[in-house]
């Protein structure tokens, strides 16, 4: 409004944002049977992926935890990556993409809200993965830089919400095969950034991808931290580069989701069935 | 309310808007098809533009319940997407209360709501939960909240043992009374209602439309109603258009319009008015429907 104050205009942006926040919390609730399985079913597959490496290097060997810190990088990236990515295939799906779209929010505050929902969610998931994981194979983290950890993984949300937001614009353009084609991005991530090996095992015509994949910094340096306790000042040229995938990364899917709302506008596709 | 002082509370001015569509769709094949040919078939089939809404010129009166009667496919719904902001036009001006929807988009969505034909909510979600997040979307702050929502939930009589119920578990009549209840809860000065008595029955049909009467009389607020039921829309509305393939045919008072195909002493209905400026009765969808286009 015109007199409204910049103070004001945020705190109702605010406000908004912690709405989608809310919905999607009072959504978990009512979907909490699926919730709880699917908690139970990434339990067992880091225990599974875990395993692995109790068999190639015993138990309490660095594998398992080389293994370990891997699948959770991977299951914190990969819910951020989703939660962003298929905000607007949700809706669709849901059916509430005109009302959402129509509400008088700026679309920074729909994606911030839902960038916020994505790294709590994230954030809470893996935490309860890695207390079971932990527990299970008695890790020993004594010697990691746990706050070091943490620092990879916020300076990494920062560039994976600007991929998710990048991805976000695919059911826009493409209500039917938006959705899927996120799942072809995600498994390129995957592939290419080390989840679960050292990126040199791949074929040489593949590595190059790698170096513009930001989990590939993330597993690094978060590995050098929880394995080798290293301190935030030998990571950080992996933090400056994870932050600054971020830096353009996030604009970049902003100008991106902009444009594919506009071509959504324009050829009818804001809408449940596209 | 952030608004011009306009006494228009919408202009449409030579609006129009056309959609490419395979030709394949318009000639009965497979048009959504995703296996084997008639996804082939789709892709190679040309593409051709189909007017959805074509020069549409009219004004809304502030206060005014205005009608859009026409059979499925006719532009009912294109229309009102333009004007709720979910659709550029490709040619012609829309203000609502003197905000461009293109250029004010942001301002014109803070004085407009929308009631659709489908009940689009987080079905899992209760009514209560719905409409909280609706809230937090417009700004309302939590007490204020609850207040308006026990008042418009009592006004619309909807059961208090269903306010916290799924979606999903509410009669279509119900889901319907809560989409006016949300659109009701940010107080919008222009209400756009795109059938929203479809498929409700006698009994829920007129509880939705006693209330579109009584916000308009006691808020005096705007509102824009399509419908293909003709005694809706001659007991709600004080002027109607009648669009028939993206065109407005008529437009006028429910008494001027039959005034205007009466004959020989004869008493028209609003179906005969339809019929005699269409060739074709309402329930004869136009013959666009099908091509992928909305109501």
């Amino acid at each position: 409004m015109m007199g409204d104050s910049l103070l004001k205009i945020g705190w109702r942006e605010l406000r908004a944002s912690y709405g989608l926040v809310e919905r999607n919390f009072n959504l978990v609730k009512r979907y909490i049977g699926w919730e709880i399985v699917f908690l139970f079913y990434t339990v067992v597959n880091t225990l599974t992926i875990g395993f692995i490496g109790v068999d190639q290097s015993g138990r309490g060997g660095e594998r398992v935890l080389y293994l370990v810190a891997g699948a959770l990088l991977w299951g914190f990236l990969s819910i951020l990556f989703h939660e962003v990515s298929e905000s607007v295939a949700w809706e669709r799906w849901e059916g509430t993409i005109e009302y959402t779209f129509m509400a008088p929010i700026r679309r920074l505050t729909y994606l911030g809200g839902v960038c916020l929902w994505a790294t709590l969610y994230g954030a809470i998931r893996t935490i309860v993965v890695m207390i079971a994981v932990a527990a299970f194979f008695r890790l020993d983290l004594t010697r990691s830089n746990l706050l070091g950890a943490l620092v990879v993984l916020l300076a990494s949300s920062v560039s994976f919400i600007g991929l998710g937001l990048v991805a976000a614009v695919l059911p826009l353009l493409s209500p039917e095969r938006g959705a899927q084609a996120t799942h072809i991005m995600e498994g390129i991530i995957l592939l290419v950034s080390g989840v679960y090996y050292d990126v040199s095992v791949m074929p040489r015509w593949i590595q190059p991808l790698s170096v513009l994949s930001p989990a590939t910094y993330t597993l690094k340096a978060a590995r050098a931290a929880l394995l080798h306790g290293a301190p935030i000042r030998d990571i950080a040229p992996e933090l400056i580069i994870l932050l600054a995938i971020g830096v353009v990364c996030v604009p970049l899917g902003l100008i991106v989701f902009h444009w594919g709302e506009t071509y959504a506008m324009r050829a009818g596709k804001l809408k449940r069935s596209g | 309310m952030d608004c011009r002082d306009s006494d228009k509370a919408l202009e449409c001015k030579g609006a129009s808007k056309s959609f490419r569509v395979r030709k394949l769709a318009r000639n009965g094949l497979p048009a959504k098809s995703s296996h084997g040919s008639g996804l082939f078939l789709r892709w190679l089939s040309p593409t051709e533009r189909v007017d959805a809404v074509k020069e549409v010129d009219f004004t809304v009166e502030r206060g005014e319940i205005f009608g859009i009667l026409g059979p499925n496919g006719s532009g009912k719904s294109t229309l009102i997407r333009l004007i709720a902001t979910l659709l550029l036009p490709d040619a012609g001006e829309i203000k609502v209360f003197g905000l461009d929807v293109i250029k004010e988009r942001l301002k014109v969505r803070r004085v407009i709501n929308r009631v659709s034909v489908e009940a689009s909510f987080f079905k899992k979600l209760s009514a209560m939960e719905n409409l909280s997040y609706a809230a937090r979307l417009y700004g309302m702050d939590m007490k204020q909240f609850r207040a308006s929502v026990k008042e418009i939930f009592d006004r619309l009589r909807l059961p208090p043992d269903k306010w916290y119920e799924p979606m999903e578990d509410l009669s279509r009549g119900l889901q319907q009374k809560v989409a006016v209840a949300r659109a009701l809860l940010s107080t919008p000065m222009l209400l756009l209602l795109d059938e929203p008595t479809t498929g409700l029955d006698p009994v829920s049909k007129k509880e939705v439309q006693n209330l579109v009467l009584d916000i308009q009389r006691d808020h005096g607020t705007t509102v824009l109603l399509t419908t293909h039921d003709m005694q809706e829309a001659e007991r709600l509305c004080s002027r109607i258009a009648i669009i028939d393939g993206g065109r407005f045919v008529a437009l006028d008072t429910p008494a001027n319009l039959k005034k205007m195909v009466a004959k020989d002493g004869e008493a028209p209905t609003l179906e005969d008015v339809f019929f005699r400026l269409t060739g074709r009765g309402l329930t004869e969808p136009y013959a666009g429907e099908g091509n992928g286009l909305d109501g």
